[in-house]
């Protein structure tokens, strides 16, 4: 198939940036997206242009390191895909396709599609953890935990820190990423010890990385690949209230 | 803020309780209605003198309205600031209608309010505004000539709706809801209460429009 | 044949303690020299690599007080290609009482390396598995539970007990997350310098230790040097040689060949895993393959057709015409024989022309009798999110057309020799995790490589680190030393070289075809004659590369194409070292299987008289035929068998 493609290209940082138009013929439908910018790109260096930077790694949906907004939605039009599990069949001949960085203030755009996405882990830094120090960890069994828990727990585990609810959120807030991290470590025995002052730190965290506000618009987990959902907000508001009504 | 948020609109829409309530007399009876209104008037007595009550209330929503309306703005701020290229392609709405449009729904809310507090509270731009007599007032206001404020009347009811059924079971969220079936009950619980505002508010105008009441 | 290599003396690991397996371990801790938790602020580590192996170690030895500088391509640590791994983790707990114990879990890893590993790694790797559990849980990794509350166990890669722990199939993300944590915690603590987007591009030595490496910083281009006391490599594997692999994209080897080319053994590069349920490749375009749970053979059926070129849909080709070819040759084993043999006999049948979609490179994987002995719903709870994922891929419903495999690299067993202390031939360079070729010998069980990072990461390398940082200090070194300044240079050069060629063709076009050349002739079969041919393709292909290449852009921005050209023209050079191995190895072992040396029934047939060595690389200079060394591998434990699966 043929696709006429608009892309955003900037070439560092500084500069300001805009939407470039290539269009693309012959295009496999088994291809991934990613791949289709691939051959994109091999062309692209013959012909003597700077080839389109867009980061990636696993292409399996896992890395969490691939990720633009497809015609206005991150990740594409499927839902719960990541950009490279997301396949050129899903369109079709003729189409014309918007692609942009995900765009946050906390996200600057280091060129073209890639962005930096460090302020995510900057809020794992400020508590998205259990303090467990190598070698003193007691035998697995010494504590059980309830199947339901466990099971709920790696749900909101499946997070794979990649941004793409802040890149749709009309707030440019990372709320549902920091409610996954939240209710993955408070569901289970181990993290309750730090459950209050993780909370905290980690909101605080993330209003100081320059994050929105959240305002339930939900579009967060639309968009989010691993359907990580919305009632983790409510989740993390109910911690949150407790924790900093108990200080 | 998102505290701030949720406790305000809790006041607003427990206000608009009560002003549907009143509003919805205007059915029993004129003399009813205009009791009402003066009621409004004495409320507190005899504990509190002649309009105190109400000017309490008055404060009250005030405020309320004034904190909601800074924290949505601060809310919007820290947005923008989130946000400062915006998306060449605008992204498409993926998850409610209501959630995106609070903003603008809730100015429209706001000039609604300004403009119905002149019209029915002080007459400013009520053709012909009569101290007490609110029966009156409403009923002339609704007249099947003026159907412009009519419909004025009605989308901002509507947006109200809106405004509430997002703002309800966001509220409930932002107050720490959570469980799946909670979220089923906060859905319901939001679209009851809007619903019947709703319907409630627009049962007058409509009822005064199409001469059931007048 | 000689004329690829040179014998040089052999070596030994004088690190291990001898005696009694069961103590080896301990008694090595006893005997490490401790550095004083006083000093150990003053002491600088670098960790290359953020995966299970390199972000385990980072955390706990900035929890342990050193000043630790940590180093990853990706945008966060959090997303090293170790999150990729689905299945699980094996660990000797004997939770289920099915008779495991450290003693099998240590036997069966032994015999399933085809005796080509050392007995004291791996009985130290099954004794550590133990506590790796216990960490992650305490950590709050979501392992699958039972209604008990217990964690839940299953079997895994052909063992006949159950010790494999999972989080559903994301084990390797769930584990990393543990890690990532734990570092991002000593981060905070400003224990921990992280690095993201820097990649490691030369090692430095200083007067014969490791001290250091050049970095380059993929955002500015900035290139900069890092002095240490010591540097560990946990850079992960190297099969994206063969381009096509189920590694992630960025999988490289420079890391590991820039210390192979400043002195550091390369051992043992031959042995490739090749995992046989892989969705195949659907054309040109193909950048990667994906892996599909083993699993699927416990139901799923394999067939081809029996005519060669016969391009019928599957549904039109009847019963009879349709060769169940692994329960015809294996009918003990059938459909689950192990990995490597698997691969094997789906490659022979498609070299024979019967392979099934686009290219003829893929055989079938059936469903259908398993649906309808079990019907669909319990088809569908079984392995409902693999078909989901192979329905997204290829676009074909496997409930209704018979999946369609292909076998793809997946591991690589070799990696940089080190010794039970897990340090290199170069003093003060360690190497955990995959890139180092220690636990596994010539095959890799099913679940062991993340024990292997986790065991390598949180338990061994701390004890032993802090052995060679006791036996300092060391004088310091500056960035102004003459060896780091040469080391900067060669990379400044290095980049300016590709950037200068300006040829004709992409970076990805060589790329390519290296794979190509990789997986025809040291792919799942070996020949002398193919490899030999190899080496010269090889050859001709780098010279090529060298002159031909086209990279554009700056040195001083992001550059994807030229990180992508530093890796390629590392794999090159690996490339060559792997035919090599493969070729000097005239036995089949493992992952390695060689043409001539099969049994009359066309089995692997491995030489234990001859072959039973670790071989270790020695970079004799460029163009320099590398030098062997061999280190003998006695087996006092679990004597070596021929497998048999008929
Ligand atoms: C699809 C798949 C499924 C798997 N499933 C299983 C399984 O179920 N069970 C099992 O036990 N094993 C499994 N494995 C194998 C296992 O995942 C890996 O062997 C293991 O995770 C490797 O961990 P590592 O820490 O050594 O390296 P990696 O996790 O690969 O980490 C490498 C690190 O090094 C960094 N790095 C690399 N090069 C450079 C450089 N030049 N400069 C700077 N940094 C660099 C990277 O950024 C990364 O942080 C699987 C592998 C694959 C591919
Ligand atoms: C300029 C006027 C107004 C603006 C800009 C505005 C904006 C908003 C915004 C942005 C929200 C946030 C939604 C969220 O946090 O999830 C909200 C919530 C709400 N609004 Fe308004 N609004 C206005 C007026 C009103 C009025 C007049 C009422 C009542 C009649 C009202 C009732 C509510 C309620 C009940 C909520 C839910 C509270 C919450 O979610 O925390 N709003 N409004
Ligand atoms: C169509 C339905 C409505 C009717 C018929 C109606 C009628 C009235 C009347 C008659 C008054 C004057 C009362 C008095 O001064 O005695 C009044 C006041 C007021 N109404 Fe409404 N109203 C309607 C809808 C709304 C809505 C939707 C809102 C809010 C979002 C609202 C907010 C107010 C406020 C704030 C006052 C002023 C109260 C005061 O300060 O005295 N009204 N309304
Ligand atoms: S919550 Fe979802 S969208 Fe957000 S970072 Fe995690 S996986 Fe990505
Ligand atoms: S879209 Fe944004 S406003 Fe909250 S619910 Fe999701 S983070
Ligand atoms: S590249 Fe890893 S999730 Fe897409």
């Amino acid at each position: 198939m043929n696709l006429k493609l608009r892309v955003w290209r900037q070439k560092g940082p500084e500069d300001k940036g805009r939407m470039v138009t290539y269009e693309v013929a012959d295009v496999s439908p088994d291809a991934s997206f990613l791949e289709m910018l691939d051959v994109l790109n091999e062309r692209l260096i013959l012909e003597g242009d700077d080839p389109i930077a867009f980061d990636h790694d696993c292409r399996e949906g896992i890395c969490g390191m691939c990720g633009m907004m497809i015609n206005g939605v991150a990740h594409g039009p499927e839902r719960a895909t990541t950009t490279c599990q997301l396949h050129m069949r899903h369109f079709k001949d003729g189409d014309s396709i918007d692609i942009e960085p995900w765009r946050a203030a906390p996200f600057p755009v280091i060129k073209d599609l890639v962005v930096n996405r460090g302020a995510l882990d900057s809020i794992i830094q400020a508590g998205g953890y259990i303090t467990a120090p190598t070698g003193t960890a007691p035998d697995a069994h010494a504590t059980p935990v309830p199947k339901a828990d466990a099971d709920a727990a790696f749900e909101a585990a499946t997070c794979i820190g990649c941004g793409a609810c802040v890149a749709a959120c009309p707030n440019g807030s990372s709320m549902l990423f920091t409610a996954a991290k939240v209710a993955h470590l408070g569901l289970m025995p181990q993290g309750q010890p730090e459950r209050s002052s993780r909370v905290i730190s980690m909101i605080e965290a993330q209003d100081e990385a320059g994050f929105g506000g959240c305002t339930n618009a939900g579009e967060c987990t639309t968009v989010c690949p691993k359907g990580i959902p919305l009632n983790l907000i409510g989740r993390l508001n109910a911690d949150y209230l407790k924790a900093v009504s108990g200080r | 803020m998102k505290i701030i948020m949720a406790v305000s609109g809790a006041v607003l829409v427990l206000y608009l309780f009560a002003h549907m309530a009143g509003n919805l007399k205007i059915f029993v009876s004129a003399a009813d209605f205009d009791h009402y209104a003066h009621w409004l008037r004495e409320l507190g007595a005899p504990v509190l003198p002649h309009q105190w009550g109400l000017w309490i209330v008055r404060i009250g929503l005030t405020v309320a309205i004034i904190a909601h309306i800074v924290s949505a703005t601060l809310l919007t701020i820290r947005a923008r600031k989130a946000r400062p290229v915006k998306y060449a392609h605008r992204p498409k709405v993926q998850g409610s209608y209501a959630a995106r449009t609070m903003r603008w729904g809730g100015v429209i809310i706001l000039l609604f309010v300004i403009y119905h507090i002149l019209d029915l509270t002080t007459g400013t731009v009520h053709p012909d505004f009569a101290e007490g007599e609110v029966y009156n007032n409403v009923v002339a206001d609704f007249a099947p000539e003026r159907w412009y404020v009519t419909l004025f009347y009605v989308v901002s009811v509507i947006a109200v709706g809106f405004h509430l059924r997002h703002g309800i079971w966001s509220a409930l969220r932002t107050l720490g809801q959570q469980s799946a079936r909670g979220q089923r009950i906060a859905r319901a619980v939001a679209l009851a209460i809007s619903l019947v505002l709703t319907a409630g508010f627009l049962s007058v105008p409509f009822a005064v429009t199409t001469g059931l009441v007048g | 044949m000689t004329e690829f290599w040179t014998q040089g003396e052999p070596i030994a690991d004088t690190a291990a303690p001898d005696g009694p397996v069961e103590t080896r371990w301990e008694r090595r801790q006893f005997t490490a020299k401790l550095v004083n938790p006083a000093n150990r602020r003053k002491l600088t580590v670098i960790v290359v690599g953020t995966g299970l192996a390199g972000g385990s170690a980072a955390a706990t030895l900035g929890e342990a007080g050193y000043h630790v500088k940590s180093y990853c391509y990706q945008d966060s640590p959090r997303r090293a290609h170790s999150i990729a791994a689905q299945g699980g983790i094996n660990a000797a707990k004997n939770y289920r009482n099915d008779g495991d114990s450290i003693y099998r879990l240590f036997y069966d890893t032994v015999k399933g390396g085809d005796f080509r590993a050392r007995e004291s790694n791996v009985y130290r790797l099954a004794q550590v598995s133990v506590n790796i559990i216990d960490q992650c849980v305490a950590q709050g990794v979501p392992f699958a539970r039972e209604y008990g509350g217990l964690l839940d166990n299953r079997s895994f890669g052909g063992t006949q007990v159950s010790r494999t722990f999972y989080a559903r199939g994301q084990t390797g993300q769930q584990l990393l997350l543990g890690a990532y944590q734990a570092l991002e915690r000593q981060i905070a603590a400003g224990n921990v310098e992280m690095h993201e987007r820097h990649e490691m591009l030369e090692l430095i030595i200083v007067d014969g230790k490791a001290r250091g490496i050049v970095v380059r910083d993929m955002v500015t281009g900035e290139i900069s040097t890092e002095v240490a006391d010591a540097v560990v490599l946990a850079s992960g594997g190297y099969g994206n040689v063969f381009f096509l692999s189920t590694n992630a994209k960025g999988c490289n080897v420079t890391a590991t060949w820039r210390a192979h080319r400043k002195g550091a053994y390369f051992a043992n590069p031959c042995y490739t895993q090749i995992h046989p349920t892989c969705i195949p490749e659907s054309g040109s375009h193909q950048s990667k393959l994906t892996l599909m749970s083993e699993s699927l053979r416990n139901d799923g059926r394999v067939w081809v057709p029996k005519k060669a070129g016969d391009h019928r849909e599957a549904a039109d080709i009847p019963e009879d015409e349709r060769d169940y070819y692994l329960e015809r040759i294996y009918p003990a084993f059938g459909n689950l024989v192990p990995r490597d043999i698997a691969s094997r006999a789906a490659k022979n049948v498609c070299d024979e022309g019967r392979g099934v979609g686009p290219g003829g490179l893929g055989v079938y994987l059936d469903f259908a009798d398993a649906i309808k002995r079990l019907g669909q719903p319990a088809v569908e709870a079984k392995y409902g999110n693999l078909f989901e994922m192979y329905a997204r891929i290829t676009g074909e419903d496997p409930y209704v057309t018979p999946m369609r495999i292909y076998p793809a690299v997946h591991y690589t067993m070799g990696g940089l020799w080190v010794d039970y202390d897990l340090q290199s031939n170069i003093p003060g360079l360690f190497v955990v995790g995959e890139a180092n070729f220690s636990d596994h010998g010539a095959n890799r069980l099913g679940a062991s490589a993340l024990m292997q990072g986790l065991a390598d990461g949180y338990f061994v390398l701390p004890n032993t680190l802090g052995n060679y940082l006791a036996s300092g200090p060391y004088p310091k070194v500056t960035v102004d030393h003459p060896a780091v300044v040469e080391a900067r240079r060669d990379v400044e050069e290095r980049i300016k070289k590709f950037l200068s060629i300006n040829g004709d063709r992409t970076v990805d076009s060589f790329h390519r075809e290296l794979g190509h050349i990789m997986w025809e002739y040291c792919g799942m079969e070996r020949t002398e004659e193919g490899l030999t041919k190899a080496i010269g393709l090889i050859r001709a292909l780098r010279e090529e590369f060298w002159t031909r290449v086209k990279v554009p852009g700056k040195g001083e921005e992001l550059n994807q194409n030229l990180e992508k050209a530093g890796r390629v023209a590392d794999f090159f050079e690996l490339g060559e070292l792997m035919c090599i191995d493969a070729l000097h190895r005239a036995e089949s072992c493992g992952g390695h299987f060689r043409a001539e040396s099969q049994t009359e029934d066309g089995e692997a047939l491995r030489h234990d008289d001859e072959f039973a060595y670790v071989a270790a690389w020695e970079h004799a200079g460029f163009g320099t035929a590398p030098t062997l060394h061999k280190e003998d591998l006695n087996f006092e434990y679990v004597h070596p068998t021929q497998r048999s699966y008929k």
